[in-house]
């Protein structure tokens, strides 16, 4: 009889179980797809562990406990490339490159030299650029699968099942749990996976544009992800041709090489997501719900699996939680 | 205070809701904006945007949809028919833009779709240029509200156009003006409510400002002096100085 039993094997799931195996709690885990897979949001995320660039939009929490993820994922799953994050933007949108820099920190300007030197690709197509040496990024169908595996090596296997809610459960379902929460909401993206031979990249790429902000995060042998939009509704179901030409018009303002790429996959899905885009960890009936993640996924899952546990073991208050615990 | 088609406004300020760092921060610069009017396109979220549009009724003040997006009448016809079902009324701020890279209202389509919709009973508030004779053509296609650039959306340039804008203002005594788009600054908007304008109408100012509340405040508190300013009549400029204390017959203690 496990102590724990998890709902769900996205990347909020596979993080607790991990975090509560790690700790000596006797864990269960189900899915409703049988494990990580396209039906859970983090399998079309970008992978980019990258705190203090997210720090432009998003809350300082975020800033803060995402410095927390690279060390855990190179822990318990590897794979985790530490190259940095370049933000560039085209000439006329040269201003785009003070704001960013103005609300973000742990950066160094680069010239045209330096961004040559990162990403040799890259030479003569921008002036200046913003790198962030002590960002990383990761490949996250191979770290979700790690952290299966990982769980399998201690005899922790996935069952391939819906299950009712029960005392004593943790609710790792992401936007499947918006009936048991209310003020729970999806928000759109839209990703493209390519294969490129004719660029190489060793780093996450952020290009900035007032209308049409791109990131491309390198997979390795020439295969490039393309993200991502961010609509407010919770639809999961297509691409529009808008959202098409905008990131595809992105990654060729990037790089023109781009345009003779083999399109490999698009991906839409949904990412749950609080009004203040911030996770939450609410207990209630006996039931832990940790969710939120919003475009996080990667860099938040590790805090957020740290504060389940505390909760879970030590019956510590989480930071994430906004409620009484009950 | 003039009315908009027949509504009166607790606050003469429109206030965008896209591009927010998140919807707790849209509704608190709501509240700091003292907004009484919710702007909000729907071509972008359409099909599911259900959670999206529920936040947006939940600010409490009246919604006007809008058209963004739209290049030609029939997507604009669409689209504000679709809006008057979703939020079930009969306002709608009319876009057709004309070119892609300045987002400019196209001013031939514009008045075309203007017509119809007017005729359809909808209660239109179109984005236009400055321009006087367009104005007069929306009016004639039966237009109670102009809305005005004061720069191209997005562009934060402020009010361009001064001499252009002021025109209106004479032309049209009796019917509301709204400064649409290009507001930068807290400052250019009291300009526009001091010119005797109406409203204003503002999105990105305040959504992509490093703390979109405290400067939602600072609009807030414009638009307030400059209605004030405006009601209080102000003096005319003048060349030549006018002193506000009288020097003659003063002591001159050296």
């Amino acid at each position: 009889m496990p102590d724990f039993t998890i709902i769900g094997a996205g990347v909020a799931g596979l993080a607790v179980a991990t975090e509560l195996a790690a700790r000596g709690a006797g864990v269960a885990i189900a899915d409703a797809g049988g494990g990580p897979g396209g039906h859970a949001c983090s399998w079309w995320a970008g992978g980019m562990l990258a705190p203090w660039c997210e720090g432009e939009s998003a809350e300082e929490p975020v800033v803060r406990l995402g410095q927390e993820a690279a060390g855990w994922w190179a822990r318990h799953a590897g794979g985790v490339t530490m190259n940095g994050t370049l933000v560039v933007a085209p000439e006329r949108d040269r201003r785009e490159l003070d704001r960013f820099a103005r609300r973000t920190s742990d950066f160094e300007w680069c010239t045209a030299d330096g961004i040559a030197a990162l990403e040799p690709d890259l030479a003569g197509r921008f002036r200046t650029a913003l790198f962030f040496p002590a960002e990383g990024h990761l490949a996250p169908r191979m770290a979700l699968a790690a952290l299966r595996d990982g769980l399998r090596s201690q005899g922790i296997e996935i069952a391939n099942e819906q299950r009712v809610l029960k005392p004593g459960m943790i609710d790792c379902r992401g936007l499947a749990a918006r009936e048991a929460l209310s003020d729970l909401r999806g928000v759109k993206g839209e990703m493209l996976v390519l294969r490129c031979a004719d660029v190489t990249l060793s780093r996450p790429v952020r290009l900035l544009h007032p209308r049409i902000p791109l990131y491309v995060v390198p997979r390795g042998d020439g295969v490039f992800m393309l993200g991502a939009t961010m609509i407010e509704t919770g639809e999961r179901g297509r691409i529009t041709a808008r959202s098409m030409l905008e990131l595809l018009s992105a990654a060729w303002a990037l790089h023109p090489a781009f345009a003779e790429a083999e399109i490999l996959e698009i991906g839409v899905d949904a990412r749950p997501a609080f009004p203040d885009n911030l996770p939450r960890i609410r207990r209630r009936g006996g039931i832990i719900h940790a969710n939120g993640l919003y475009r996080h996924g990667f860099l938040l899952a590790p805090a957020l699996a740290r504060q389940v546990a505390d909760l879970a073991l030590d019956g510590r208050k989480p930071e994430f939680c906004d409620e009484d615990l009950s | 205070m003039r009315d908009f088609y027949g509504v009166t406004l607790a606050n003469p300020l429109m206030l965008g809701t896209a591009q927010y760092p998140s919807p707790a921060i849209l509704a608190d610069a709501f509240r700091a904006s003292k907004a009484a009017v919710a702007t909000v396109s729907l071509r972008r979220e359409q099909g599911a945007g259900q959670d999206f549009w529920a936040l947006i009724r939940d600010l409490g003040v009246r919604v006007l949809p809008n058209t963004a997006g739209c290049h030609t009448v029939k997507e604009a016809v669409t689209t504000a028919h679709m809006a008057r079902e979703v939020f079930e009324t009969p306002w709608i701020k009319l876009e057709v833009i004309g070119h892609t890279d300045t987002l400019q209202p196209d001013p031939f389509a514009l008045v075309e779709a203007a017509r119809i919709l007017t005729e359809d009973g909808f209660h239109v508030f179109p984005y236009t240029t400055e321009d006087l004779v367009l104005a007069e053509r929306l009016v004639e296609a039966g237009c109670r509200v102009l809305m005005p650039w004061g720069a191209p959306i997005g562009s934060g340039l402020g009010l361009n156009n001064i001499y252009g804008l002021r025109t209106l203002r004479a032309h049209f005594p009796d019917i509301p003006l709204v400064i649409d788009a290009g507001l930068g600054l807290p400052s250019q908007a009291a300009a526009a409510m001091e010119m005797g304008y109406d409203a204003a109408l503002l999105n990105t100012a305040v959504a992509k400002a490093g703390d979109p509340v405290a400067m939602a405040r600072a609009f807030a508190l414009a638009i307030e002096a400059g209605t004030l300013a405006h009601a209080a009549d102000p003096m005319e400029p003048r060349d030549m100085a006018t002193p506000s204390t009288p020097v003659i017959g003063k002591a001159w203690l050296a």
